[in-house]
């Protein structure tokens, strides 16, 4: 079924606002974060009136209301990225902390000096900083799967890298600069080949794409609430029950414990092994209303409208002279242009689309190696999600024109 | 907010006058705003007056960035280089008669923020130079 767009927009306060006098927002930042619809804004204002309480051990009506709220909502993250159980899925602040997470706990326990990580160059830093710290620490070995001139994975690189017999290989499941959507669960096969665990970056892809944990044979997926519709300061880590049972805990604290004496503990069983102190409460309701609105839409009629949306931008955008698109073409990208205009700074270009309402972002949106690589040191980026509408961009294409009129 | 735009900035931003790298100089410094990729380098010659007999920039970023950078060393030429380090945001926002927000200020400043820790003699360009 496909989306009702007129509908869909209803459901976005934000939309309707106007950025100046008379300028109707244009939102094509959704890349960096989403907007919210009235279910979420709802089910976080409504838990705060009615039920907020500390969760866990409170056995008043409150407490009572606010664990079973905060669990519910697991049981649903868990249900749509079709994890085996909910026990597999741990609250986090954001992508970036369940990377994080992993490379604190796992990737500690599991990594010395000498092994190989296999990242990719098209990496936000998100994946790049937490194994540069490992790396400093444990002098473990970091290669990266290169980036093709179009923007996809050298695959027949990696599979020679994985001669080398790494140890973990993280990657990235659709690049926030590219958009390219990379063949997860072909990475996921290879590596598994030869013995390495994988660690899926799902903050792009999670939201816009059907993403099953099963399907890809991931061992670890890490994504954010706050760009599925849900609010910020809150994210989620899955992983494979065997290794999250063999993790030692992350943070230290209440909650993540069973027992504590004086000079020791018991971790928690799971998830709570790795949830240490008074978690997001109504975040984590917030992000299971975000989940049971993107489901009731249905994720392949929101991947199938973006892809609309952007193959309609992509063409418009190659029609103006002077403008650069970087990354695949759309059969192969999610909602994202990244493009640079002949002789205006991106900065510039978004400033002054700004004035016309349009929200576009500018800079090397955290993958500063990326975009080395192509030669520049910023692109300005349009990203597209399920409210977005060819209208829209085309006040993009005439915005850029007018930047284009302004520079001349 | 067309005002940020002026044509006094995409002028000097399209056809700078003092972009370019002076050797032998003096003074030599370079830094880079995180945010946004830019970069500024700035190049000295001092007379022995102590005043500045010549300077350049060089770098690239946005067309505020570059277009303080070319305001301000036209501006310095010829003048102490004790005058040059009481320079302040004030002044800048003076040369390009526009008011910027708290992200664009970062660009419109680093070229002052490069050209003081320069003839301060700094390790670091700090923040703290411009406020």
């Amino acid at each position: 079924m496909s989306l009702n767009i007129t509908e869909v927009r209803k459901d976005f306060p934000i939309l309707q606002r106007e950025t100046s006098t008379g300028v109707q927002l244009v939102y094509l930042d959704s890349t960096a974060t989403s907007q919210k619809p009235l279910a979420v804004i709802e089910a976080m204002d409504n838990y705060y009136r009615r039920s907020n309480a500390n969760i866990h051990r409170g056995v008043h009506t409150l407490a009572e209301e606010a664990t079973s709220m905060y669990e519910a909502a697991r049981e649903k993250i868990a249900k749509f990225i079709n994890a085996p159980s909910a026990r597999q899925v741990i609250y986090t602040r954001n992508t970036t902390e369940s990377i994080n997470l992993v490379a604190y706990t796992w990737a500690r326990a599991n990594l010395k000096s000498g092994d190989l990580v296999i990242l990719t160059e098209m990496e936000h830093h998100s994946n790049l900083v937490p194994w540069h710290m490992l790396q400093a620490e444990r002098g473990i070995e970091l290669d990266f799967i290169p980036v093709t001139e179009v923007g996809l994975l050298d695959l027949d690189a990696y599979r020679s890298l994985l001669s080398r017999r790494p140890k973990l290989v993280s990657f990235t499941h659709m690049s926030n600069v590219l958009g390219t959507i990379n063949p997860a669960a072909e990475i996921i096969r290879l590596a598994h080949e030869v013995g390495a665990i994988t660690l899926v970056d799902g903050a792009q892809s999670v939201p816009h794409l059907n993403v099953d944990v099963q399907a890809l044979d991931a061992d670890f997926l890490a994504f954010s609430a706050h760009k599925m519709c849900g609010p910020t300061g809150i994210g989620a880590l899955y992983g494979r029950l065997e290794l999250l049972e063999k993790m030692p805990p992350f943070l230290g604290g209440g909650d993540m414990i069973k027992e504590v004496k004086l000079r020791s503990f018991r971790a928690n069983t799971l998830p709570h092994k790795f949830e240490a102190g008074t978690p997001a409460i109504a975040e984590a309701v917030g992000f299971g209303a975000a989940v049971d609105y993107l489901s009731a839409l249905g994720m392949d009629a929101i991947a199938a409208h973006e892809h609309e949306v952007t193959e309609y931008a992509l063409e418009r955008l190659e029609e103006i002279p002077g403008v650069k698109l970087f990354g695949p073409g759309a059969q192969n990208k999610g909602g994202v242009a990244a493009f640079t205009l002949e002789g205006v700074h991106p900065h510039d270009v978004a400033q002054i689309l700004d004035k016309d309402g349009i929200a576009v972002r500018a800079g090397h949106h955290c993958a500063q190696p990326l975009h080395e690589k192509f030669g520049i040191p910023a692109t300005s980026r349009a990203s597209f999600y399920l409210y977005n509408t060819k209208d829209e961009v085309d006040l993009l294409v005439n915005g850029i024109y007018k930047v284009k009129e302004m520079f001349g | 907010m067309d005002d940020l735009y002026r044509e006094v900035i995409i002028e000097h931003y399209k056809n700078p006058g003092y972009r370019g790298r002076l050797d032998p100089h003096d003074i030599q410094f370079e830094d880079s705003n995180p945010l946004c990729g830019d970069h500024i380098e700035v190049t000295l010659q001092t007379a022995e007056d102590g005043t500045v007999k010549d300077a350049r920039f060089d770098g690239h970023g946005c067309a505020i960035s570059q277009a303080s950078a070319d305001l301000l060393i036209e501006s310095i030429i010829g003048k102490p280089v004790e005058d040059v380090k009481k320079l302040n945001k004030q002044d800048i926002l003076d040369m390009l008669g526009i008011e910027l927000g708290p992200v664009r200020l970062k660009c419109a400043l680093l070229s002052l923020k490069v050209l003081k820790a320069g003839v301060y003699g700094l390790g670091e360009a700090s923040d703290s130079l411009v406020e």
